[in-house]
């Protein structure tokens, strides 16, 4: 399978980059890893004229913590995350998630920027990022600029990335004491990708009554979501099996669930409840733990 | 001189001596093969399911950069249509014909309408490959789309589209067998009977290498040769000349290299190769075409695509009384080489089963659909038939509340040798059933299973065994016996085996390995015969200029008829080398043995002449027999008397995620009986990828087409789910060893056995473990997550 031609470019750093993206503008894509976009390209279904490769460009990639956050570079790949041992430390459930990405070939190669960037409705990171609340950092001709994850997700493979910028950063905000989070998937027989992905984080006080929880939804929709509706459920409440039970049934509310060869929407929106569930009450019992 | 015994090579499990080549990338493979002047080709294939081609324009292309020509099908005026290699009509007296095939024609390049998504109508040829791929982009067909209809129950249903003129009501042939009264008989008498609707899924063979052919047109000498991934060059070269080209067969070599998997998918004269040998000749320069993997998945031969009614006539003793089955089989939207074979004479015969049966009766209405074509995949007709009956079996034990391994026992044929004759024509050559299935239960600890089981039940645990005791039909096959079928070629095979003057043996076999080891097993079994070291031994297939006219692999025939055929030669070079032996020794020939590798006076090991010096005596005749010829090399055409009939019992425990509808496999168990076994490694292998591919077709496989658009909709890798590793068990296999009569050396034959088996096998378990929710069947596969669900949530809703 052969793409259709394009010209290759290598910048050597972000400015470089940018220059690029604000002249070639529609005709450019980002050239991230491409675990996406090349077979895409190969089927000829995209034919980007020119490919702007952040390969090559310094400081893009590796993770970085400070008090408060995770800074990851967008470049950095899955498997870099699944094996830092920063990230094992401070937020094990990034390289829980990383971990269960296509396969190793794709790991090794793909980049978490990439994944948020390109915004495949079936990745596995949205719904990571929605639980933790990460912001993702974009670089444009006017510098950078933060967009918030419930701003970044717009619809199918759409983001709020701008047409001259390209994702840069990713901060995912550390979980305070008492929190536990996880991710559980159900994957795609062929792909991998998640037929369904439901990524919990929940806060627990002493007394175990849950003060903060994310809960993002994957694979279902055209898009990742929040399940605001279990998120809501949870908070407050002690998290007993019945607790979970309960919020977790909303996990489909607000997912635009679509029907495919792995489900009908009937049997998806019944994966996004069993799968909340199961994150869920895995999330309580780290943060006991 | 002390001679040395050689230990027996026969039996032993030695690695596979290609392996290094394939595993450090020095195979050399048809895309491998790098000609001066080379062209390459792309085609333009139908985006429609089933369109009309009003115009074709390919001026664009012709201007694109690099392009040498294009061609349409109007251009190929003269060339004929792929054949059918497989008659199926009344005047030519073929057993069970209601209705007769319909032979449609196949152009190479269909010049009038398109029938399935990626049916070429052009072919363009460049100097480069991405010339030629942009190329095609360039080349604009006016299409007129029309109706299409890819569903197998479907196509013969009035209203549907037409496909063919020639094939009335999408109908290509009607067939039946066994004894339709007798059948209607048993199951008015019969104490329960049960019928169930049984789908067979379409699979897509998914080799490893995708299909690749060059064609060099010699102006020189005018001979054409053509490297092609095949499992059969001669049946290629015989196909494509006669039928096609009308080329004189001996001015083409067809050339198979080292081919990457074929599973059946690599038997069949193709398009492409007819289009680049006839454009070879046209442009005098060598052309190229390699499939992508999209096209691997849009033109390879598909395989299965049946729906079957079956019903099971049972006394209240659980004896079968009846079986009746009527099945609808997709042959696509043209008839593949071997299309017609696959779903009547390599299907209805092997309903009998390892039971005896009261009577059976089967027919099969073969239908044409907007789909690419249906042929042999891995096991071609025995997998369906076995599906079909080792479900309905189970199905009536479950109606009986019997036992389903009780009611196999009550069932089984009597252990025999030489001849079962069964109610679907097959006569069985050996069979000892109830053994493989006692060592299969007891490897399994049956009644201790089914008591976990009980326990798990009670924990709210869906836990299931399921089993299945196949029957396979495989040596393919005894030429005449074939022939009054509807073959259009004999199925024997060749073998040329030339002793060197040094002693050095090569092979010349007709059977081709594309995975298979032939390099290995054939090597071992010749200096096992010989008693010469291994690396003595060359095996040389797959070049129609190199080996005799041989028939190639598929249906488990290599060991058992390739393998025969050397045996043959080798015992004529060990006659002729008594005479040469007997001459040096001076003794009669009629005295002499072989032994040790080694001639030898009978008994007196003293008085030998070893191996190497009667080869070297053979080229250097000077001390040398009168009225004997010089050279050391003899060539045998083995033609089986009949097909051998490996079987075995496996048995498979799976538990399925109440939530999900997930199936995992806990245990995966098989005894199977394939007769003598040449290398038990590579059995070993042959039987594990087998369970794997059949594990697929029951979980994950299946190739979906949209119904409105007629879109293949599992055309990649990224869709279409095979089985991986992480799904399977660690196998517990083990063999029973029951040599058939049929060969001298006892092979049956191990190449399809899992495949047959493990399907069956793993939907059985999956019903068992859903069984205390009221699910007694499920009717399509595979068995994904959303089907065994919903078949759950459907039971909790009739409670």
């Amino acid at each position: 399978m052969y793409p259709a031609a394009f010209d290759y470019h290598a910048p050597k750093n972000v400015k470089e980059a940018l220059g690029l993206l604000g002249k070639l503008k529609d005709d450019a894509k980002i050239l991230a890893g491409g675990h996406s976009l090349i077979p895409m390209m190969k089927l000829r279904l995209a034919q980007p004229k020119h490919l702007i490769d952040l390969g090559k460009v310094p400081g893009l990639s590796g993770i970085k913590a400070d008090g408060k956050a995770l800074a990851i570079g967008a470049m950095t790949t899955h498997w870099e995350i699944e094996s830092s041992s920063a990230v094992k430390s401070k937020l094990p459930v990034l390289a829980e998630v990383a971990s269960v990405i296509g396969d190793p070939a794709v790991r090794n190669k793909g980049t978490i920027g990439g994944s948020l960037a390109h915004a495949d409705p079936a990745a596995d990171w949205p719904a990571a990022m929605i639980a933790l609340g990460a912001e993702m950092v974009c670089e444009g001709p006017k510098g950078k600029r933060k967009v918030g994850v419930d701003q970044w997700f717009l619809g199918l493979m759409a983001t709020a990335l701008k047409e001259r910028e390209l994702l840069a950063q990713v901060r995912v905000p550390l979980l305070p004491a008492g929190s536990g989070a996880a991710y559980m998937k159900f994957p795609h027989p062929a792909s991998r990708f998640a037929v369904v992905g439901v990524c919990a984080a929940v806060t627990l006080d002493k007394q175990g009554v849950c003060t903060k929880a994310g809960v993002g939804v994957t694979g279902a929709g055209t898009k990742a979501v929040r399940a605001k509706g279990v998120e809501a459920a949870l908070v407050g409440k002690r998290l007993d099996p019945a607790a979970i039970e309960a919020a977790a049934q909303k996990a489909a509310d607000g997912v635009d669930v679509q029907a495919d060869l792995q489900g009908s929407v009937e049997y998806k929106s019944h994966l996004c409840r069993v799968f909340a569930k199961r994150a869920i009450t895995e999330a309580v019992k780290r943060a006991g733990a | 001189m002390a001679t040395v015994v050689q230990e027996r090579l026969f039996g032993k499990a030695i690695k596979r001596r290609e392996d290094p080549r394939f595993i450090t990338g020095r195979g050399q493979y048809v895309d491998d093969v790098k000609l001066p002047g080379m062209t390459y080709a792309a085609f333009v294939r139908s985006p429609h399911a089933h369109a009309r081609i009003r115009r074709i324009d390919t001026s664009g292309a012709l201007k694109h950069p690099g392009v040498v020509a294009v061609f349409t099908g109007k251009d190929m005026a003269g060339v004929n249509s792929l054949p059918c290699g497989w008659d199926l009509r009344k005047e030519k007296n073929i057993p069970g014909v209601v209705q007769d095939l319909a032979m449609v024609p196949h152009m190479p390049l269909t010049a009038d309408v398109a029938r399935h998504v990626g049916d070429p109508v052009a072919v363009v040829i460049a100097e480069s490959q991405a010339a030629a791929v942009d190329a095609v982009d360039r080349v604009k067909v006016d299409w007129e789309p029309l109706p299409s209809v890819t569903v197998t129950d479907r196509a013969a249903r009035s209203g549907a589209p037409q496909i063919h003129t020639g094939a009335p009501g999408n109908v290509a042939f009607k067939w039946e067998i066994g004894d339709r009264s007798a059948t209607d008989a048993a199951f008015k008498g019969a104490a329960t009977t049960v019928k169930k609707r049984i789908l067979n899924q379409r699979l897509v063979a998914n080799a490893m290498e995708p299909r690749a052919c060059i064609a060099r047109f010699d102006t020189a000498t005018g001979e054409l040769t053509l490297w092609v991934t095949s499992q059969n060059p001669h049946v290629h070269r015989l196909l494509m000349c006669a039928f096609v080209l009308g080329i004189p067969e001996h001015k083409v070599r067809v050339i198979a290299p080292d081919v990457g998997g074929g599973f059946g998918s690599k038997i069949f004269l193709y398009n492409e190769e007819v289009v680049c040998s006839w454009v070879a000749r046209q442009l005098k320069r060598p052309v190229r075409w390699t499939a992508t993997r999209r096209e691997a998945y849009l033109t390879d031969a598909h395989g299965r695509d049946h729906v079957t009614d079956a019903e099971l006539a049972l006394g209240r003793d659980g004896k079968i009384l009846g079986l009746r089955v009527k099945t609808t089989a997709n042959l696509g939207a043209y008839l593949s080489t071997f299309a017609p074979a696959i779903p009547t004479f390599l299907y209805g015969t092997l309903l009998n089963g390892v039971y005896t049966i009261g009577a059976i009766h089967c027919e099969v209405t073969g239908v044409f659909t907007n789909t690419t074509a249906v042929d042999a995949y891995r096991g071609a007709g025995r997998p369906e038939a076995c599906y079909v009956l080792e479900r309905i079996v189970e199905a009536g034990a479950r109606a009986l509340g019997m036992d389903v391994a009780e009611l196999r026992k009550k069932n089984f044929i009597p252990k025999f040798s030489g001849a079962f004759q069964t109610l679907v024509a097959v006569s069985y050559d050996s069979g000892d059933y109830a053994a493989a299935f006692d060592r299969l239960l007891q490897m399994l600890n049956y009644r201790k299973f089914r008591a976990e089981q009980e326990a798990a039940r009670k924990q709210g645990r869906l836990l299931g065994i399921g089993f299945s005791t196949y029957i396979e039909a495989c040596s393919i096959a005894p030429s005449k016996l074939v022939g009054a079928l509807g073959a259009g070629a004999g199925l024997y095979e060749s073998a040329k085996v030339r002793v060197h003057p040094t002693g050095g043996v090569t092979v010349y076999t007709g059977s081709h390995s594309h995975g298979q080891g032939h390099e290995t097993t054939f090597a071992q079994l010749v200096a096992d015969e010989l008693q010469i070291p291994i690396e003595q031994v060359e095996i040389v297939h797959g070049d129609t200029g190199a080996i005799p006219f041989g028939m190639g692999t598929y249906g488990s025939r290599s060991a058992s008829v390739g393998g025969t055929a050397i045996l043959m030669s080798l015992n004529k070079i060990k006659e002729k080398g008594k005479r040469i032996a007997a001459h040096l020794l001076e003794a009669s020939a009629n005295d002499i043995e072989y032994v040790n590798g080694q001639f030898q006076v009978k008994g007196v090991p003293s008085k030998a002449v070893p191996f190497g010096a009667v080869s070297l005596t053979a080229y250097v005749p000077h001390k040398y027999p009168d009225n004997l010829e010089p050279g050391l090399e003899e060539t045998s055409f083995y033609d089986p008397s009949n097909f051998c009939f490996p079987f075995g019992a496996h048995a498979c425990v799976v538990e399925v995620d109440r939530d999900t509808g997930a199936v995992q496999i806990q245990r995966y168990l098989a005894v199977d009986d394939v007769g003598k076994v040449i290398n038990p490694m590579i059995v070993d292998g042959m039987v594990h990828g087998g369970i794997a591919q059949g594990v697929g077709q029951a979980l994950c496989e299946g190739a979906v087409y949209d119904e409105g658009s007629g879109q293949l909709v599992t055309g990649s890798m990224m869709d279409y789910a095979l089985p991986k590793a992480d799904m399977l068990p660690l196998y517990e296999t083990d063999r029973t060893v029951t040599p058939t009569p049929v060969n001298p050396m006892g092979i049956k034959g191990a190449g399809e056995t899992g495949t047959i088996a493990a399907t069956p096998t793993v939907v059985n378990a999956v019903i068992d473990a859903l069984a205390p929710l009221g699910v007694d069947h499920i009717e399509a596969m595979p068995l994904t997550s959303e089907r065994v669900w919903k078949a759950i949530q459907a039971a909790k809703a009739k409670r």
